[in-house]
């Protein structure tokens, strides 16, 4: 166990790290993660409070849409990464929108939501239900089935990226076809006190059905994520890192008329990034965060942000920020380990093609 | 945690173990156990030479990377090239398969100063 934003969380379980994560790479993962965050923003100027407050697109989603969208300051700069549901209005007139944030960030991001809504004059409401929710990931290529196996409704008729309720041992749950380790699968939403029986029913349905089906810990969490190309914040976006240079221009909607970050960004895209975010593969061992890229003739070009084995492609690799001369695909680099360069090449982010891009 | 009660052990979790004109030289199992999913190991060429306590390796795992010190001091004279391939033989068999490298010592003086099986075992116990 070790502590984490203030919650004590399990880096691996008995099962070991790495085949935690070969199996939700081949069947069923289940993850713990009741530390995220979860805000509701309602009232009459709800859609447009939450467009302006988040870099992406939202007016276009339909209720129980979901979707991936980043939380900046006026400089672009990340404060963090959002999921936001569109779920149905309960009050005429009112949108209404399910926010999850990261555990690390709840605090700021409240008050930060709080802040902004505050200027718009009682017509939008936030509240942090994170203390009564529970949420747990259950991801893998026969989640689904087994998800099936166990809901009220049909959980496989849920396009990825849309959410709905659907009822687990006795409990209504608020499901999300989403994930954060590039399979198939979804986030579930509950009242806390039900933890512990949803839960166990997942662990006995898939013994019953005779689907593996294992707990997986922050250590397996982080290679999943990591292999499939998706951001930790602290790592690839932070508040020192802006949207841009972490390559999630994909997730900010500059034909909005505005929101928080857009001028900078534009501003910060007209002069030209100065560093980009790119994955290396090296040889010779292990990159970690915070070691240091050098270009072939031993030039300082920039530092890892996060690196590890990655047990799906077998191959050792690094997320790292660059000076743009060298973020092209097929660079050769070097990252200094233990006092030594290894031999390191710029390759294709993600390592691992997420399931439902296939 | 398991023991090898033919090895003798440095604090540092390090064991060597008489082999033949040789001793082949690895980590504990409690060290195994502690640093989780080993994914790389670093090791030295062959006719290298160490004293004791040299750090002459490194070994890395899913959590960290540390270094690896010699329990006596020595020349190598084989490594464990099945680690290449294969590191997480160290957490499947630290004793066996999962060795490190073999030296030739250059004093047995330093084996019979590394501590025994029981006395290891209580050390690692506090940790």
């Amino acid at each position: 166990m070790a502590p984490f934003a203030g919650y004590d969380m399990p880096i691996s379980y008995p099962t070991g790290a790495v085949e935690e994560h070969n199996i939700c790479r081949r069947s069923v993962g289940l993850f713990d993660i009741d530390h995220m965050g979860q805000l509701i923003v309602s009232g009459p100027d709800a859609d447009a409070f939450v467009s302006h407050t988040v870099s992406g697109a939202v007016l276009d989603m339909k209720d129980w849409d979901a979707r991936y969208s980043l939380l900046l300051d006026e400089q672009g700069l990340v404060r963090d990464d959002l999921f936001v549901y569109r779920l149905p209005s309960v009050a005429a007139g009112e949108g209404r929108w399910w926010i999850v944030v990261n555990a690390s960030n709840l605090e700021a991001d409240f008050a930060w939501f709080k802040a902004r809504a505050g200027e718009w004059k009682g017509k939008v409401k936030v509240e942090d239900v994170s203390a009564e929710t529970y949420m747990i990931a259950v991801q893998g290529p026969r989640a689904i089935e087994l998800l099936d196996l166990m809901a009220d409704r049909e959980v496989s008729a849920f396009p990825r990226f849309t959410s709905g309720e659907i009822v687990i041992e006795g409990t209504k749950v608020l499901f999300g076809r989403t994930g954060y380790t590039g399979e198939d699968g979804g986030e579930l939403f509950f009242p806390a006190e039900k933890a512990v029986a949803v839960w166990e029913a997942f662990i006995k349905a898939g013994e019953k059905h005779g689907i593996e089906t294992k707990a997986i810990g922050l250590a397996a969490r982080d290679s999943l994520r990591f292999e499939a190309g998706m951001p930790l914040h602290g790592h690839e976006i932070s508040p020192a890192i802006n949207a841009l240079e972490a390559g999630f221009k994909w997730a900010c909607d500059f034909s909005k008329p505005d929101f928080i970050g857009k001028k900078a960004l534009e501003a910060i895209a007209a002069a030209g990034l100065p560093r980009k975010l790119v994955g290396i593969e090296i040889t010779g061992g292990v990159p970690r965060e915070g070691y240091e890229v050098l270009s072939p003739t031993g030039a300082k070009i920039g530092v890892c942000v996060a690196g590890m084995f990655c047990p799906t492609t077998k191959k050792y690799a690094a997320n790292a920020f660059v000076t743009p001369e060298f973020a092209k695909v097929g660079t050769e680099v070097a990252v200094m380990a233990h006092g030594k360069p290894k031999a390191g090449l710029v390759v294709k982010r993600p390592l691992y093609l997420p399931a439902y891009r296939r | 945690m398991k023991l090898d009660s033919a090895a003798r052990y440095r604090s540092s979790h390090e064991f060597a173990r008489k082999e033949g004109n040789l001793y082949v030289v690895g980590i504990s199992d409690h060290a195994q156990a502690a640093l989780g999913d080993i994914v790389y190991v670093e090791l030295p060429e062959v006719g290298k030479t160490f004293a004791q306590g040299d750090a002459f390796g490194v070994i890395e795992s899913v959590k960290a990377a540390s270094d690896l010190y010699m329990p006596m001091g020595g020349k190598v004279a084989a490594v464990n090239e099945g680690l290449g391939g294969d590191p997480a033989l160290v957490n499947r068999d630290c004793y066996g398969e999962g060795w490190l490298v073999k030296i030739e010592a250059a004093s047995a003086a330093e084996f019979n100063g590394l501590m025994d099986a029981a006395t290891y075992e209580k050390e690692a116990d506090k940790e």
